[in-house]
């Protein structure tokens, strides 16, 4: 059971509720195949640093759960069959990885956003 | 006028440090775009370690971690007026 990161762009013309549905769908994907999820954040909609299939901005959203490996390939192709997903990053989470998360969770980061704390 | 050029005292400029090793930093986040733009010039390209002074390993992070931003469109591959 690894510890994984995934992040995933919607395309920003969805409805609220669409929204919704596509989360849940990779969630409830994640939790079918026994994967334990850590944490899930809806970062809204963000201004994107370059246009991604001619759009300006998208619907960022973070999953952070631990799996076995062959998951994440069964996810990724999820990704790629889903067409209101712009674009996703999955990452393989190593210790110092995983301590930090923990401690952003925590909301020790929000006060130090700007210089990175002692980790 | 003397043609020899005189040393110029380099190392009593500030003294280049690695932030990562002095602060402790063990994980340069992706996600986190204004930390990483400290490691980018303006027109978004990575800043060489003689600039910056960080350690080998700790580039090798900041690299892989600027990638990551650009693949999710958190920092621009190339731009003009980034600061």
């Amino acid at each position: 059971m690894n510890n994984y990161e995934t992040v995933f762009i919607l395309n920003p013309v969805l409805s609220d509720e669409q929204m919704k549905d596509a989360v849940g769908s990779f969630e409830a994907l994640l939790k079918n195949h026994g994967a334990e999820i850590l944490n899930v954040e809806k970062w809204g909609l963000k201004k994107l640093a370059y246009p991604i299939q001619h759009k300006s901005t998208g619907f960022y959203n973070l999953i952070e759960f631990n799996a076995d490996s062959s998951l994440v390939h069964t996810l990724e192709v999820e990704y790629k069959r889903d067409e209101r997903v712009m674009r996703f990053l999955t990452i393989a989470l190593d210790k110092h990885a995983v301590e930090y998360n923990a401690r952003r969770r925590k909301g020790e980061f929000n006060k130090a956003k700007k210089e990175e704390v002692a980790a | 006028m003397t043609l020899v050029n005189e040393p110029v005292n380099r190392d009593q400029q500030k003294k280049k440090y690695c932030r990562f090793k002095k602060n402790g930093i063990k994980y340069v986040d992706y996600k986190n775009p204004d930390f990483l733009l400290k490691f980018v010039n303006e027109q978004g390209k990575l800043l060489p370690r003689r600039l910056t002074g960080t350690s080998l390993k700790y580039q090798k992070k900041v690299a892989q971690a600027v990638k990551r931003a650009r693949h999710i469109a958190l920092l621009p591959y190339v731009t003009d007026s980034l600061k």
